[in-house]
């Protein structure tokens, strides 16, 4: 099954004043699929997302995105891939409607077509009864589903998601891995996200990439990345036992 | 530039709808209605019996009645109504931590700051134009004199210049919310430069010409020249501040009798002559030409602020954490 490249990263560094956040980078993301990127915090992770997106500029490497290179033409590249920001806040005294209509007022779609598509949204991440509350008021849960519509907003082709499980009660958690796993099954959105949940990440990515300092270490199916540390047959390792054993090697 | 537009959209939404919006609003209706009636009873009670003085109208926004007049009010407090509506603007949404995801919405980073600095100049020119607009219309009931032409010409570019001075401090105190992380550093911070510049720098320029051009008792008679250059020398230093540069310029502007901004004149005898034969008022043109400097001045600086927090926004890096 020969899918199309939808993100490519060429030596893609980025160097902040003395530290290396992103070291030489090489990765491939393929149409439709999810993509889990774990590492320990401050492996780098959010800064490829950065990178990705045009908001912050590589040291030195390429990146391309749909073709588009993101260090000369992000706005384009923000037009079509949603991003959902660790911990996105939203504005308080504003209710859910309000505040995905300004990002969608923000991406120039006209409101007699943007409201619908609002109340759509809204279902799918179960916030119909509470689309008129402040979101001030709103849980942790709630914020972070909220979250997933907004980034749904615009339409995205990709979708960027930094730690969209943290904080979250078993319940949530598994409401937020769900509604991921339909944006790719049923929208064919490429899903690219980081998590530290394991066992989470395990249940519903096509393929894993795991960071550690900048580098990334390990990157392919599960199963594959058990055959290539553990031996041929050993397909059974899980992924919490997998990453375990590139931590202890990286460190 | 649709970007802009969505934004200064929002930005006046939440101004019109915030606490500080209503408190500033209260403030200044009711010091309007005070200003008015304050200084409209005084020229009323002044004027009895005698004939009208042209540009009597005039003096409802520079006669200081029994306090202050309005062109003092807003020298003193215009500043703060700039830093009230900016202080927050950037680090508002940074610890909100909507700012990183605003950054990754299909806008230009420099339509965020545009929008939010657009949208404050909007509630200037709404709040500059209610004041103006009560007291014309309270002073018109109290002395009943309708202004001329000349006299609503000198209204604008008055309304003008304080457009750009509240608007100096509105970019002044948005590069703060970009360059502190806290809304109450920012705050303060502005307030600081505030009180600086509008209250230090003219007892500074004063220590500073007496240190520069040291003068005494026996040199007013003695010596002129040297009064004078002490005076200019102050006058210099005094520039500095915003505040003299707004109360200078507009008191000119508004008071067609005054022909300069110096306080200390050395005249030959045929000046003497002449000012005492000519008294009289200028004409809009040449009142705007003696103080155009200063308007210059201010609306640079006012640019130059808002070059600096643009800069500054753009070169900054998102990371919400």
């Amino acid at each position: 099954m020969e899918r199309a490249t939808v993100i490519e990263c060429r030596d893609l560094t980025k160097i902040y004043a003395n530290q290396t956040a992103v070291d030489h980078l090489n990765l491939s993301i393929y149409e439709g699929e999810i993509f889990g990127f774990l590492g320990p915090n401050g492996a780098g992770k959010t800064t490829t997302l950065l990178l990705l997106l045009g908001l912050s500029e590589p040291t030195s490497g390429t990146a391309r995105v749909l073709g588009l290179d993101p260090t000369r033409d992000p706005i384009k590249i923000k037009t079509i891939v949603g991003y959902l920001p660790e911990n996105v806040g939203f504005y308080e005294d504003m209710d859910a409607v309000e505040n995905l209509l300004y990002v969608s007022r923000l991406n120039g779609i006209p409101d007699d077509e943007a409201i619908p598509y609002i109340e759509e949204l809204l279902t799918v991440v179960e916030l119909k009864e509470d689309k008129h509350k402040k979101v001030g008021a709103y849980s942790r849960g709630m914020k972070q589903r909220l979250g997933i519509a907004e980034v749904l907003v615009k339409k995205p082709k990709i979708v960027f998601l930094d730690e969209p499980t943290m904080g979250l009660d078993p319940d949530g958690t598994n409401r937020m891995l769900d509604l991921i796993s339909s944006l790719s099954r049923e929208k064919g959105i490429t899903v690219f996200f980081s998590s530290h949940l394991l066992d989470q990440v395990q249940k519903i990515s096509d393929r894993v990439g795991i960071m550690l300092k900048g580098k990334l270490v390990a990157c392919g199916r599960i199963e594959d990345l058990a055959k290539e540390k553990f031996g041929v047959d050993q397909e059974h390792y899980t992924l919490e036992e997998i990453y375990m054993k590139y931590f202890k090697e990286g460190t | 530039m649709k970007g802009v537009l969505v934004i200064v959209r929002k930005e006046l939404a939440d101004h019109f709808s915030s606490t500080r919006f209503i408190l500033l609003s209260t403030m200044i209706i009711m010091v309007s209605v005070v200003i008015a009636h304050m200084v409209g009873t005084g020229i009323r009670d002044e004027l009895q019996g005698i004939a009208k003085p042209t540009f009597v109208f005039l003096l409802l926004f520079t006669s200081p009645g029994k306090f202050f007049s309005l062109i003092q009010f807003i020298a003193f407090f215009g500043p703060l109504m700039g830093i009230i509506l900016g202080f927050d603007a950037i680090n508002r949404e940074r610890t909100g931590r909507t700012l990183s995801k605003l950054v990754s919405q299909p806008i230009y980073r420099d339509a965020i700051i545009n929008g939010k600095f657009l949208a404050g100049v909007i509630i200037i020119i709404l709040m500059l134009l209610a004041i103006i607009l009560l007291i014309s219309g309270l002073g018109l009931i109290l002395i009943g004199v309708v202004p001329g032409p000349d006299e609503i010409g000198r209204l604008t570019i008055y309304f003008i210049i304080s457009i750009f001075y509240i608007s100096f401090w509105l970019g002044l105190s948005i590069l703060f919310s970009i360059l502190f992380r806290s809304t109450a550093t920012s705050a303060l911070a502005s307030v600081a430069c505030w009180i600086f510049f509008s209250f230090f720098v003219a007892i500074g320029a004063g220590l500073l010409a007496d240190m520069l051009v040291p003068i005494n008792e026996n040199m007013i008679m003695g010596e002129p020249e040297r009064v004078i250059t002490h005076e200019k020398v102050r006058s210099i230093f005094t520039l500095f501040s915003p505040m003299t540069l707004y109360s200078e310029g507009t008191t000119i502007i508004l008071d067609p009798l005054r022909k300069t901004t110096q306080t200390i004149l050395l005249m030959g005898p045929m000046e003497r002559l002449s000012l005492s034969r000519f008294q009289n008022p200028l004409a809009l043109m040449q009142s705007i030409l003696i103080v155009l400097p200063h308007i210059i001045s201010l609306i640079a600086i006012t640019l130059l602020f808002f070059a600096f927090s643009y800069l500054a926004f753009l070169r900054q890096e998102v990371r919400s954490t």
